[in-house]
């Protein structure tokens, strides 16, 4: 049975340090769920105040409508999957798997018709009378993942499980990962420090930073409008201008770029402007710059510019759309599309754009 | 890659024949070696099985027909078995409180104190305050209880001291392994519904087994190596270690005994090599992984509670125990008369009893032992780790064996091998009931826990910085001195403290051999006991006490103002 998570107001605290102040989730039945911040920012504080391993001081832990603040970890009903694998080194691999299935008390018949399922989904049946330490990193991994999954938790948790991975291997888990929770419908929260990996596995996510939850979204939502210039930043290629918002809602760049962008909210002043490469382009008019170097990238080509006060530029020109590549040296001007944009005020760093 | 190592090893062995300390060092080092461990135990073998000249088991016949021998090893096996469970477990306890469960900080410590103070205590300690607390005439069984007929001597008694006077040993080598269980994998189990109970059995447990396995058979062959408390409080129920030192001080028959001492040595070494062969490896191949983060400290009450119960009465039993010893010396008339007390006791033991003469003989030759047992230690480990030679593993496995060997056995070898001189020839007879050979038994007894601790220091350092010295043109007694020395200082001083308390607290070996021109505390405190004078037994007993704690105080104190590698332990 899978659950719905609600967090309202958590907050952690290791003697006078603050790990966590207020953060409030509020995560949907069998959705694919991701914390995602920089090292340090408290997500792992977060999952593990979640399975009951850490202690709470302060806000309320919902499973569906069940307050568990006070329930013990094992009677929370959650599988979890943990950065260094955490198998048993003594027990087989269809003993491990099996392990949460009898601490529930199934019946023997089910246990082993269960394992037997599970190994099959992650593809390791021919392996379940080995050892741990007679298995690859991939392989206790996916013994890991089968021992979670086995149990059908009405919840899942997962510590960066595939950080111990090479990369090649890590892109492959993440497919086996996000099958898996789709076909099972487990409600899932996952944390990780790659943002590529969050993008691509994640039906929503939340970005963190020291202990403050700073937006919550579909992927492409976090990356398309990123609501403040932390988010912009920290996911994908962000470039930052200043600018200056007339009481006309007029914004100007450096004085050389005049343009209108909406705004959600009436606003004059000075302002910050970000902008991802591909937002940019080449174009008669706008900020006047030279091109500095260009790589050719295949279905892109990335171009470092630089304007005439020194700031230097990424713009991504797709090939599909254009049949040039300008030369190094090049004096081209620098445009881009209001409506796509992000704008945010320059001291409190609140989103202006819609 | 392996045509480099062989040559780097032929060049090592090169650069130390160049080296005529270094040559000479190992050659006296292979020659200590054989003459005080390995010659006294050939010595026994060649007795127990040459009679007349030609190889015979006519001794072993012999021995195998006295019926209370017989009996010495079904009690020996008894008496360590249950010994090695209980200490075991309670070890066990101990350390489990220690790493997982969250205490008050002043229980924690108590706990903690209460767990090393055997370690550092004189034998017979326990058994006096038992006999003292329990016996026919216990303050707690006859004059809190009024149970008149209460016996401690025999079989519970012994297993009771034994186990309170080995648990520590226990606790020390399980805390090390429960302190490497990574966490995760009791989170796991815990997040897949397994409460603490099951996790502990299913999970921490089974993962602790090899571990449990080697504290076990190390105490068991602790046990059935001890003789002093056996000697105090078994009363008529013999182990070997005692039925051998009467077989030689009773029966006067000295191969039966030597029989016997192989025997006794048969059995541990067998111990032993199971420990160290087996289930070493086993426990290291368990238990690889390093904790990944820290563990939550259990706080339900549920556990808690019974386990603070738990430990609470062991501790307070231990601390009881203790503070029997100096009280018990303060008695005016033991059984008869409590109060008021009285420092008498004290008093006569210096000024009837030759306190002086004990204190001075037993001072003075430990101190003489201590400091080159230390120095042997610290070489002989630093040939191990550091050096490639030939008779390397000679050197090892003889300072190994060392551990194994039964201080009764070594005393009985001792005997039989220099009494007569060398081989019976008269060679080196001088030696024989001198000081000499004491100190020597201090040596051999305290040499390889040192060399132990020692390899393991040195096994810290890294190679390039002596080796940065080699081609600075030192030479290796100079690097030793200069470069191992300084940065194994703290190690060289544990060394040094721990032969030392070893050494004067030492009994089982030294009472075969110890002649009445030297009065020793330990035999005093022994013959006192036997003797019924508990109150003098409990005075001399007190003053070793405070000898071997202010020995301790001493290296801490030395330690913190001078030691180098502290600061490098607390990173
Ligand atoms: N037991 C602890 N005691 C004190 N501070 C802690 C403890 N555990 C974590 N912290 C602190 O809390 C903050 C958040 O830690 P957390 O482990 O949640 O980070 P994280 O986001 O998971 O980082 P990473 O990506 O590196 O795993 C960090 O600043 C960390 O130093
Ligand atoms: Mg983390």
């Amino acid at each position: 049975m899978s659950n719905k998570v609600l967090i309202k107001d958590a907050v952690k605290k290791y003697g006078n340090f603050t790990a966590l102040n207020g953060v409030s989730l509020d995560i949907a039945e069998g959705e694919f769920f991701t914390l995602l911040g920089p090292s340090g920012c408290g997500k792992t504080t977060l999952l593990r105040m979640i399975a009951g391993f850490n202690s709470i001081e302060g806000g309320e832990f919902y499973f569906g409508d069940k307050l568990i603040n006070k329930v013990p970890a094992h009677k929370r009903d959650i599988g979890m999957v943990f950065q260094n694998y955490a198998i048993f080194p003594h027990l087989t691999v269809e003993d491990n798997v099996a392990y949460g299935l009898k601490a529930r008390k199934v019946p023997k018949a089910d246990i082993d018709r269960r394992v037997k399922d599970s190994l099959e989904l992650v593809q390791i049946a021919h392996l379940a009378k080995r050892k741990p330490n007679e298995l690859s990193g991939g392989q206790q991994q996916r013994v890991a993942l089968a021992r979670a999954f086995v149990i059908e938790p009405s919840v899942l948790l997962m510590d960066e499980p595939l950080s111990n991975l090479d990369a090649k291997l890590r892109v492959q888990m993440r497919s086996v990962i996000k099958k898996l929770q789709r076909r099972l419908g487990i409600t899932t929260i996952y944390v990780t420090h790659d943002q590529e990996e969050a993008l691509a596995i994640s039906d929503r996510i939340a970005v963190m930073k020291d202990g403050h939850i700073m937006q919550v979204g579909t992927p492409n939502e976090i990356y398309a409008k990123p609501q403040n210039p932390f988010v912009a930043g920290f996911i994908g290629v962000s470039n930052f201008l200043d600018c200056e918002i007339d009481s006309a809602g007029i914004t100007s760049i450096k004085d050389e770029l005049k343009i209108k962008v909406p705004l959600r909210r009436a606003y004059s002043g000075k302002a910050k402007l970000s902008a991802r490469p591909e937002q940019l382009f080449f174009s008669r008019e706008g900020m006047p710059g030279e091109i500095l170097f260009s790589t050719f990238l295949g279905d892109f080509i990335e171009y470092e510019v630089k304007l005439n006060d020194g700031q230097e530029l990424i713009i991504n020109e797709y090939t599909k759309d254009t049949t040039e590549v300008h030369a190094d040296g090049e004096k081209v001007h620098i445009s881009f599309d209001p409506n796509r944009i992000s704008l945010y005020t320059a001291d409190t760093e609140e989103v202006l754009s819609c | 890659m392996a045509a480099k190592t062989k040559q780097s090893a032929s060049l090592d062995r090169k650069k130390l024949m160049a080296d005529p300390i270094m040559v000479t060092t190992i050659v006296v080092l292979i020659t200590l070696l054989t003459l005080f461990i390995l010659y006294p135990l050939a010595i026994l073998l060649v007795d127990s099985f040459v009679g007349d000249g030609s190889f015979s088991l006519s001794v072993f016949q012999r021995i195998f027909q006295i019926s209370s021998f017989k009996r010495a090893i079904t009690n020996t096996l008894k008496v360590g078995f249950v010994v090695g469970i209980l200490s075991s477990l309670i070890g066990l306890l101990f350390a489990y409180v220690e790493v997982y469960v969250r205490m008050p900080k002043f229980t924690g410590g108590l706990f903690k104190v209460v767990s090393m103070l055997p370690v550092v205590s004189p034998p017979f300690v326990l058994s006096l305050s038992m006999i003292m607390l329990f016996g026919k005439a216990g303050i707690i069984t006859r004059f809190l209880l009024h149970i008149y007929d209460n016996s401690v001597y025999g079989y519970w008694g012994i297993v009771i001291v034994q186990t309170l006077t080995f648990f520590p040993v226990c606790y020390m080598m399980l805390k090390g392994l429960l302190k490497n269980i990574d966490p995760s994998l009791e989170e796991a189990a815990r997040d897949m519904g397994a409460g603490r109970l099951k996790v502990f059995t299913s999970v921490t447990l089974p993962l602790m087994l090899p571990g449990l396995g080697n504290a076990f058979l190390v105490t068991f062959i602790e046990s059935i190596a001890d003789f002093a408390n056996p000697m105090i409080i078994g009363g008529s129920y013999d182990t070997l270690a005692t039925t051998i030192y009467l077989q030689i001080t009773g029966a006067y028959d000295k191969p039966g005994a030597a029989a016997m001492a192989v025997v006794l040595l048969c059995i541990t070494l067998l111990m032993f090599a199971v420990q160290k062969y087996y289930l070493e490896a086993k426990t290291a191949a368990t238990l690889t992984g390093k904790a990944s983060r820290a563990r939550m400290m259990i706080e339900d009450k549920s556990v808690r509670v019974p386990l603070t119960v738990l430990c609470t009465l062991v501790a307070v039993f231990v601390i009881m125990m203790y503070i029997c010893v100096p009280i018990g010396a303060c008695f005016p008339t033991w059984g008869y008369k409590f109060f008021p007390l009285t420092g008498k006791w004290f008093t006569q033991v210096f000024t009837r009893y030759k306190g002086f003469k004990a204190f001075k003989d037993s001072f003075m030759l430990s101190l003489i032992a201590a400091p080159i047992t230390a120095l042997l230690s610290m070489i002989i480990s630093y040939l191990v780790v550091k050096r490639n030679f030939k008779g390397k593993g000679f050197i090892e496995a003889v300072s190994m064996l060392a551990m194994a060997v039964p201080g009764t056995v070594l005393g009985v070898g001792y005997i039989r091998g220099f009494s007569g001189g060398l081989f019976h020839t008269g060679i080196l007879q001088g030696l024989y009931g001198t000081g000499a050979i004491l100190i020597i038994v201090f040596i051999v007894r305290s040499l390889p826990t040192g060399t132990r601790s020692g390899i393991s220091a040195l096994r810290q350092i890294d190679k390039s910085i002596e080796e940065s010295a080699y081609d600075m043109g030192a030479d290796s007694f100079k690097v030793f001195m200069t470069v191992t020395l300084p940065l194994i200082k703290d190690s060289f001083l544990s060394g040094l403290v721990t032969a030392f308390v070893r050494s004067i607290t030492a009994i089982s070996a030294i009472i075969l051999l110890v002649t009445p021109s030297y009065l020793l505390i330990t035999v005093q405190i022994n013959e006192f006991a036997e003797k019924g004078a508990y109150s003098l037994a409990c005075a001399f007993a007190t003053i070793l006490i405070l000898i071997t704690y202010g020995a301790v105080l001493l290296m801490n104190l030395f330690m913190k103002y001078f030691g180098t590698s502290r600061k490098m332990k607390e990173d």
